[in-house]
C-alpha cells in the first residue's frame, strides 16, 4: 500500500484538509451565530412555548392533587357523584388553594369546559374553611390542649426542625417546616395536610406553625387517622392526650363532607361537574385541539360540539377560501401593473413604482378606515352609483361589513406584495423573446401565453405565497370591515388571547393554522416546485 | 437588584433624615394604564396633573386597558410587571382578582374616607364588586337614535331596536352576547327580575337568539366604542348602542342630530386595580396615587370633563359644570334620576360563569 500523502507540516493531507474544512464551517457558524441566537430567543422559543400551551393542563392536578388522585378509583360511567373520600380530598385541596388564591384560577380554567364552575369554585373557596369545624370544636371541647399550636408541633414536627426553630434568632425567615417520620407513618393523613398547612402559613402569611391553630381540615384528618389506625402511637408527652381522645372518638358527631359541599352549592352533587373535573385531570390534554375543530372531550369519548356552538371549522374553511380569493384578485390586478412597470421607459416606470409603494407607507389602520368611508352604505361609491342611476337609492349595495368588504380591502392592502416580485421577475425577461416569437409568426396572444407567461410564473409563485400567507393570518382588516361574514380564524385567536384568556384554545387554533400553512407550502413545493419561486432577477 | 432599585434604596437612605419616611419609600415614577382618548384626557386633568404637581412624581400613560388582563397575565408569567396602576372595567377586575394578578385592597384602610365623613366602604357601597377593585366611575351602555330618521314618534323603549316596522333601517349593536341577550329577552316579554334565570336555560338562550334573529339582517355589529357614534353621524344606522359618554360628546360637543335613549341602560363600573407583585416602593406609590385619585373631590372633578358618574355617593352633590362648555353635567349622567328610570346592573357573577359558553353560541349564531 502506498504511503498516505502528507501535507507540508507532516500530517496526512486528508486529516489536514478535514481540519481546514471544519475550521471554515465553524467560522461560518460563528458568523451566523448572532442571527441564529436572535431568532431562537425572540422567535422559535416564544412560539414553541405558546404552542406548548395547547396541550398543557397541569393546572388541575397541581391545584387539587388529592382530589385528582382520589378520583382515579371513581367509576365515572355510573353517572354518580364520587364517594365521600373524594369530597374530603377536595376540602383539603380547596382549603390550600383558597389560601394561596389559586382556586379561582382553576375555576376559570374549568369554566371553559362547563359554565358555572367559575362561580362554584369562587363560592366554595370562600366557605371551605368551615368544613371540619365540627371536629375542631369537639377536639378542643374535649381537651383545650388541642387548641394549642404547640401540641400539633409536638405531634407532627420533625425533632430536627424543632431544634432548628429553637436555635433560630428570629431574623430572616423561619426554617422551612419539616414533618417527622413517625407522624408520616402513624398519622399519614394528618401529616400530609399539616405539612401543607405549615408551608402555607410560613410562605403566604409569614407566620409560624408554632403560633397558628391548624385549619379545620387538619382536625378532620386527625379524626380519620385515629379512627383508621387505633394503634397509632404519639410522642411520649402526648400519649395521654391521644389516649383520652381516642377513647372519646366513638361518641363524636361526624360531619358528612359531601353534604357540606352540597350546602355550599348543590352543583357539587351534579355528576356533570365531576365528570368535567375527571376528564380534564390529566397533566396533558388534547381537549384544546378538539375544541379547535368543533369537537369536545367527554368522559365517554370524543363528540361533536352541539351544533349551535360549532364555529371553528367554518372559520378555517372561510379563511382558506377568502385568502385564496384575495390571492387570485391580487394576481388579476397585479399582473398587468407589473407588466407595465417592467415595460415602460424607466422614468415613467419609477413614477408608477412610487404609486405602488405609496400605500405601503400609509398606516394600515388609515387605509382600512378609508375603505370604510368609501364602501359604506352612505359612502362615496354607493353615492356615485346612485347618482349615475346604476342602483336605486333604497337599494344600495352592501359592500362593507361582509365578505366583499374584507376581500376588497385586503386585496388593496396586499397588492404591493404581488406586484413587487412579479415586477422583478418580469424585468429579467428579455423583450427580444417576444419579438422573436412574433417574427416567427406567433399572434400576440400566443407570443404572450407560450413565451412570456411561462417565464413570469416564478414571480406569480412568489407573490402568491407572500400574499396567501399574509392573508391567512390577517386580523385587523377583517375585524374592521368584515362584519360577521368576513371575519377570519385569526379574529377568534385574538379574542381568546385578549378577551376570554383561553390561551390553550388560542394556541391550538394557532398551531392548526401553522400546520395548514406548512401543508400548503409543502403541496406547492410538490406541484410547482419551490425552486421555481423567484423574488428577483 | 436592578440598578434603579439600588439607586432608589440608597437615595432613600440618605434622604431618610430630611424627608418624611413614607415619601422616601415610594417610587418617583409610575406607569398608569387607561383607555386613551377623551377618557384618559379627563383623568389627566382631574387626577394626574394635580397629583404630579403635589408630589413631583412623573406619570407615564399607557393606553392598553382593553387588553389589560391578557397583558398583565403575560407580565406576571414573565416576572416583570411594568404597570403600576391599571384602569379596568369591573368584570376585568374580577378576573384579575380571580387569577391572583391584582392586589387586594382594604377600602377603609387604604382609601380615603368620604368628604361627608362616611367610611370609604360605605361611600362606595355595593360598587366594590371585587376585593381588588377600586371603583372610579359608573358608566352605562345605552342607546342613541337619529332624530331625523325615526319619523314622528321617536323611540322611548329599548324594544324599538326590535321593531323594524316602526323604525326601519340599520341599527348597531355590540358584537358580544352581553347586554344584547338581556335586551332581547326583555323585549320578548320576560320580566326584568327573571332575565338571568331564563338565560341560564337552553330554551331561554334559544328564545333570546330567536328574538335577535328577527333583526339579524338589519344589524351592524360594533366592537369599538367609537363605531356607533361614527355610524350615527354618517347616517349608516338609525339607532345604536354604545357607552353613554360617547353619545354625550356626539350630541353635546359635536351637535349631531342624535338623542339619547336611556331606557334599559346597563350600568357598568370602571375603576383601578394595582397589579400584584410590585416592589414595595412602587406599591406604596400606587396606593398613594389611588387614595388621592379616588377621593370625593377628585371623582367629582372628573365629571367636569366627561359624562360618567362618580362612584362615590359623596361626590354626587359636587358634580358641577362641563369644564369648557359650561353646561350642567348632572342631567347627562347615567345615574341622574330622570335617566335612570329603567336600568340594569351588569351581572358580573353570572356573566363570569356563562360568558365562555354564550360567546361560543353567539359567534356561531353570527356566522350562520
Amino acid at each position: 500500500m502506498a504511503e498516505p500523502v502528507l501535507a507540508a507540516d507532516g500530517t496526512p493531507l486528508k486529516a489536514s484538509l478535514k481540519r481546514a474544512l471544519r475550521r471554515q464551517k465553524m467560522r461560518a457558524l460563528l458568523l451566523i451565530a448572532p442571527l441564529l441566537l436572535f431568532i431562537m430567543l425572540t422567535f422559535i422559543i416564544p412560539i414553541g412555548q405558546m404552542l406548548f400551551r395547547s396541550i398543557e393542563n397541569q393546572i388541575v392536578s397541581d391545584t387539587i392533587p388529592r382530589t385528582v388522585a382520589a378520583l382515579d378509583s371513581w367509576d365515572h360511567d355510573a353517572d354518580e357523584v364520587p364517594p365521600a373520600p373524594v369530597f374530603e380530598a377536595l376540602a383539603k385541596d380547596m382549603m390550600i388553594a383558597a389560601e394561596l388564591k389559586e382556586h379561582t384560577r382553576l375555576g376559570s380554567r374549568l369554566n371553559y369546559e362547563m359554565s358555572g364552575i367559575s362561580s362554584l369554585f369562587r363560592k366554595s373557596g370562600r366557605r371551605v374553611d368551615d368544613i371540619g369545624e365540627v371536629y375542631t370544636d369537639q377536639f378542643t371541647d374535649l381537651d383545650p390542649a388541642w387548641e394549642d399550636p404547640a401540641t400539633w408541633v409536638q405531634l407532627l414536627a420533625a425533632p430536627s426542625w424543632i431544634a432548628a426553630g429553637d436555635a433560630w434568632d428570629g431574623s430572616g425567615a423561619e426554617p422551612a417546616f419539616e414533618i417527622s417520620n413517625d407522624a408520616t407513618t402513624q398519622f399519614p393523613e394528618t401529616a400530609d395536610i399539616y405539612a401543607d398547612f405549615a408551608r402555607v402559613i410560613q410562605t403566604e402569611d409569614n407566620d409560624s406553625p408554632t403560633e397558628e391553630e391548624p385549619w379545620n381540615v387538619v382536625y378532620l384528618a386527625l379524626y380519620n387517622d385515629l379512627m383508621a389506625n387505633p394503634g397509632a402511637t404519639a410522642p411520649a408527652e402526648l400519649a395521654g392526650l391521644i389516649d383520652t381522645t381516642r377513647s372519646a372518638l366513638p361518641g363524636f358527631e361526624v360531619e358528612d363532607v359531601k353534604a357540606s359541599f352540597e350546602d355550599i352549592d348543590d352543583d357539587w352533587i351534579s355528576a356533570d361537574v365531576w365528570e368535567t373535573i375527571y376528564t380534564y385531570s390529566p397533566a396533558y390534554t388534547n381537549g384544546y385541539f378538539l375544541n379547535a375543530i368543533d369537537l369536545q372531550k367527554t368522559p365517554d369519548g370524543i363528540e361533536w360540539q352541539p351544533e349551535n356552538e360549532q364555529i371553528y371549522l367554518t372559520l378555517f374553511w372561510r379563511t382558506m377560501l377568502m385568502s385564496l380569493t384575495i390571492t387570485f384578485s391580487c394576481i388579476l390586478l397585479g399582473y398587468p401593473v407589473a407588466w407595465m412597470l417592467a415595460n415602460l421607459p424607466s422614468r415613467k416606470a419609477n413614477l408608477l413604482m412610487i404609486l405602488v409603494l405609496l400605500p405601503f407607507w400609509t398606516s394600515l389602520l388609515v387605509r382600512t378606515s378609508a375603505w370604510k368611508v368609501l364602501l359604506q352604505n352612505q359612502g362615496v361609491i354607493n353615492d356615485l352609483l346612485v347618482w349615475f342611476g346604476f342602483v336605486a337609492d333604497d337599494n344600495r349595495l352592501a359592500l362593507i361589513n361582509n365578505a366583499t368588504g374584507t376581500i376588497i380591502a385586503m386585496t388593496h392592502i396586499l397588492l404591493p406584495f404581488m406586484i413587487l416580485p412579479l415586477y422583478s421577475v418580469m424585468q429579467t425577461i428579455p423583450p427580444s423573446y417576444l419579438r422573436a416569437a412574433k417574427s416567427l409568426g406567433a399572434t400576440n396572444w400566443t407570443a404572450f401565453w407560450r413565451v412570456y407567461f411561462p417565464q413570469s410564473v416564478p414571480g406569480i409563485g412568489a407573490g402568491s405565497i407572500l400574499v396567501f400567507i399574509l392573508a391567512i393570518g390577517y386580523y385587523i382588516t377583517p375585524e374592521i370591515v368584515g362584519g360577521t361574514k368576513g371575519v377570519f380564524i385569526s379574529n377568534r385567536i385574538a379574542y381568546h388571547i385578549s378577551s376570554s384568556l383561553n390561551w390553550g384554545l388560542a394556541a391550538a387554533l394557532g398551531a392548526i393554522l401553522l400546520a395548514i400553512v406548512l401543508a400548503l407550502y409543502w403541496a406547492y413545493d410538490r406541484i410547482v416546485g419551490i425552486d421555481n419561486v423567484k423574488l428577483g432577477g | 437588584m436592578t440598578l434603579t432599585k439600588a439607586l432608589m434604596a440608597t437615595s432613600a437612605l440618605t434622604l431618610a433624615g430630611s424627608t418624611a419616611f413614607a415619601e422616601s419609600h415610594m417610587a418617583d415614577e409610575m406607569t398608569i394604564v387607561s383607555w386613551g382618548g377623551a377618557y384618559s384626557a379627563s383623568q389627566q386633568a382631574a387626577y394626574h396633573d394635580p397629583y404630579m404637581e403635589m408630589t413631583g412624581v412623573t406619570i407615564v400613560n399607557d393606553e392598553s386597558s382593553n387588553e389589560a388582563v391578557a397583558k398583565l397575565r403575560a407580565m406576571n408569567e414573565a416576572g416583570n410587571i411594568t404597570w403600576d396602576v391599571v384602569d379596568v372595567v369591573a368584570s376585568d377586575a374580577i378576573r384579575l382578582c380571580d387569577e391572583g394578578l391584582a392586589l387586594e385592597i382594604d377600602a377603609d384602610e387604604q382609601l380615603a374616607p368620604g368628604d361627608d365623613g362616611s367610611s370609604a366602604s360605605d361611600d362606595f357601597g355595593d360598587l366594590i364588586v371585587s376585593d381588588c377593585f377600586i371603583p372610579q366611575i359608573v358608566y352605562s351602555t345605552t342607546a342613541g337614535y337619529r332624530t331625523d330618521l325615526v319619523g314622528d314618534t321617536p323611540p322611548t323603549s329599548i324594544c324599538a331596536f326590535f321593531d323594524l316596522e316602526a323604525y326601519p333601517g340599520m341599527r348597531s349593536l355590540e358584537k358580544r352576547p352581553i347586554n344584547n341577550m338581556e335586551w332581547a329577552l326583555l323585549c320578548d316579554g320576560v320580566a326584568k327580575e327573571d332575565v338571568y334565570d331564563v338565560l341560564e336555560t337552553e330554551e331561554g338562550q334559544a328564545q333570546a337568539f330567536a328574538k335577535l334573529d328577527t333583526i339579524k339582517d338589519s344589524v351592524v355589529w360594533w366592537s369599538a366604542g367609537a363605531d356607533t357614534p361614527q355610524l350615527l353621524a354618517d347616517g349608516e344606522v338609525v339607532m345604536g348602542t354604545t357607552y353613554n359618554g360617547r353619545l354625550f360628546s356626539l350630541i353635546v360637543e359635536q351637535e349631531q342630530p342624535v338623542e339619547m335613549l336611556w331606557d334599559a341602560q346597563v350600568f357598568d363600573l370602571d375603576g383601578w386595580i394595582i397589579p400584584a407583585g410590585l416592589s414595595p416602593e412602587r406599591e406604596a406609590r400606587a396606593l398613594d396615587y389611588v387614595r388621592f385619585a379616588t377621593d370625593t373631590q377628585r371623582l367629582a372633578d372628573q365629571a367636569k370633563y366627561i359624562s360618567y358618574g362618580p362612584a362615590r355617593a359623596s361626590s354626587a352633590p359636587l358634580v358641577g359644570q362641563h369644564a369648557t362648555l359650561g353646561i350642567d353635567m348632572a342631567p347627562h349622567m347615567p345615574t341622574d334620576p330622570a335617566n335612570a328610570t329603567n336600568t340594569f346592573l351588569y351581572n358580573y357573577e353570572w356573566w363570569a360563569d356563562y360568558r365562555d359558553d354564550l360567546d361560543a353560541k353567539f359567534q356561531s349564531w353570527l356566522a350562520q
